[in-house]
């Protein structure tokens, strides 16, 4: 009885996984699938082909190449950034009696929690007047911002809980906050730090609606939203909508695979309470 | 950032109670402040201050106005508003993200908290199953739209597996027909919310007591009623984060719409956010559009202030 049971559990959960999966793995078979195969038998049959061809159309002819890299000059420096100004806030605000400082954090994460909607239209002529409308860097700068309220939020949890008595032993050996900062609190939320970083990473990565209020032209765009203009690039070529796909996927799965116990601890943040 | 992973983690760090963190926190913050720390603070406070409280303020006066764009705003007060309730368009957009909010929140919150009931004990195989359902997680809702555009494609697999099964007659346009272009748009948001909620929940009973379970076991309390007794009272914490991300999720969903059907046909599956989009960037009515966006953080309002409210319980 147990036994059966047993199997019956794998055998549905096996099931439910390779459901799951299923338009993934179908996708990538897709995107090696010639186009006369997709003409002649349909998306829906059994690949009869196999080629790179498709993957060659979206490197190069669709510039996903370029997309790609824009996107990597918008995620790095807006990670780095956001980071390392939410640490130093987290930092201040966690560890000195700042006046009003619940305030502030609170003010900060309620940033963070606004509809981006109620920020489009102001922010569009906002980089627009600053003469940064379509430039990579307004879009870095929009990350920043937006992100930030709630990383220091996170980041601040972590350096509340971390023991005095720490700080007070660099204090007393002399070192002033910076160096307190540098040295001691720093390092000591670096578990905090890659979470946060994969999930950002992922998060600015996979963006879609920041890019297409603040960019227009079609090189300037990040991968995520150039996988729109594909479409009406390649009109109804699948095989080749589908090896752009497979490529504008692979960067963050390449980030989720590397820092997967960091990324899942990082989600589960704020559910465990 | 506006993807539904953005605000997945929001929430205090701490997974500690609530007592024992609030007397660390004050004896950890005695440190003198000096200039340098009032630098760290007010610089990052700075950044966030010109990128979203400055054009919050503005978006909430611009609601007031009617804009082109080119000429300056004029006031209209409420005008906008008023507007509202003769815009069929508005309506529809308010009905969908209604229906969304339903579907979309209660399905991804059942379908969730089911799979981590079954996926919770720490067996073999059970890795697996985990990193399945929760790899669509990984992707960006564009790459999860055109995934399932694939699909749905006319003599694509969803089709073809119609007619294989015998129900070719079900075969049809699912998101050209205003019928289901709704529904065929909530199943990939769903598709990759699960995994999303479930990983939330499996935290969660992680973290729930095992003796507890022991002691309902002795109590002869069946499975079901462990369940039901023991883990749905223990998880009421990631309940109330889950109850809020779904719904500030919910409200914010754009990606998945905009890249699967751009609101349409006619504006079936238009949701408030993605009218709120084209309003502005299309038609470039920026007060009325602003007006939207009001709509949306009014109705997003009651659960951003419960989780500020949760959040600053936390901190004193």
């Amino acid at each position: 009885m147990n036994r059966l049971k047993t199997s019956g559990y794998h055998l549905a959960m096996g099931l439910v996984s390779f459901l799951w999966v299923a338009p993934i793995l179908w996708v990538i078979v897709i995107s090696f699938r010639s186009f006369d195969d997709v003409a002649a038998n349909g998306l829906g049959s059994l690949p009869h082909s196999f080629t790179f061809s498709t993957y060659k159309s979206a490197w190069e002819d669709a510039d996903e190449f370029r997309a790609l890299v824009n996107s990597l000059v918008v995620t790095i420096p807006a990670v780095i950034l956001s980071l390392g100004l939410a640490s130093i806030a987290a930092y201040g605000l966690a560890r000195y009696s700042i006046p009003f400082r619940r305030t502030v954090l609170l003010l900060m994460l309620m940033g963070n929690l606004l509809p981006p909607q109620i920020l489009l239209i102001p922010i569009s002529r906002f980089v627009e007047l600053i003469g940064y409308y379509d430039t990579l860097i307004a879009l870095i700068a929009v990350h920043v911002g937006f992100g930030l309220g709630f990383y220091t939020f996170v980041l601040h949890g972590f350096m509340r809980d971390l023991p005095r008595e720490i700080q007070e032993a660099a204090t007393i050996d002399g070192a002033g906050p910076g160096k307190i900062y540098a040295s001691v609190i720093l390092p000591l939320t670096r578990p905090a730090m890659a979470a946060l970083g994969a999930l950002s990473f992922t998060w600015i990565f996979n963006d879609l609606l920041w890019s297409i209020t603040v960019i227009r032209s079609g090189e300037k765009m990040p991968v995520t939203p150039a996988l729109l203009g594909l479409q009406g690039l390649f009109v109804s070529s699948w095989n080749v909508i589908a090896a752009g796909t497979v490529i504008a996927a692979i960067p963050t799965v390449a980030v989720f695979l590397r820092f997967q116990k960091h990324f899942v601890g990082g989600l589960a943040i704020g559910a465990v309470k | 950032m506006t993807s539904a992973l953005t605000e997945t983690a929001r929430g205090p760090s701490a997974p500690r109670a609530g007592g024992g963190a609030s007397r660390r926190a004050k004896r950890s913050a005695t440190g003198r402040v000096s200039p340098l720390i009032l630098v760290f603070v007010f610089v990052p406070f700075a950044v966030e201050a010109v990128w979203v409280f400055w054009p919050a303020v503005q978006g909430f006066w611009l609601a007031l106005t009617n804009w082109d764009g080119l000429s300056a705003p004029t006031f209209v007060g409420f005008g906008n508003f008023s507007d509202m309730a003769s815009d069929p368009i508005f309506r529809t957009a308010l009905k969908n993200t209604a229906i969304w909010l339903v579907l979309f929140g209660g399905l991804s919150v059942i379908g969730g908290f089911g799979m981590a009931l079954l996926l919770q004990r720490e067996r073999r195989g059970v890795g697996i199953y985990r990193a399945a359902l929760f790899t669509p997680v990984v992707f960006s809702l564009v790459v999860t739209a055109l995934i399932w555009r694939v699909f749905y494609q006319p003599d694509g697999l969803v089709d073809t597996i119609l007619r294989t099964i015998g129900l070719g007659d079900f075969v049809q346009p699912w998101l050209a027909d205003p019928d289901t272009a709704l529904y065929a748009v909530i199943v990939p948001a769903l598709w990759r919310q699960i995994g999303y909620v479930m990983v939330l929940y499996l935290a969660g009973l992680k973290a729930v007591d095992p003796a507890l379970y022991e002691a309902a076991k002795v109590d002869g309390a069946s499975a079901w009623q462990r369940t039901l007794y023991v883990t749905i009272p223990q998880l009421k914490g990631v309940n109330s984060v889950v109850l809020s991300v779904i719904v500030i999720d919910s409200l914010r969903s754009f990606d998945i719409v905009w890249s699967m059907t751009k609101g349409g046909p006619y504006h079936s599956s238009e949701l408030l956010s993605t009218y709120m989009y084209s309003t502005a960037f299309q038609s470039t009515q920026l007060g009325y559009a602003s007006a939207l966006a009001v709509v949306i953080f009014l109705l997003a309002l009651a659960v951003i202030l419960g989780y500020l409210i949760r959040a600053f319980r936390e901190e004193t």
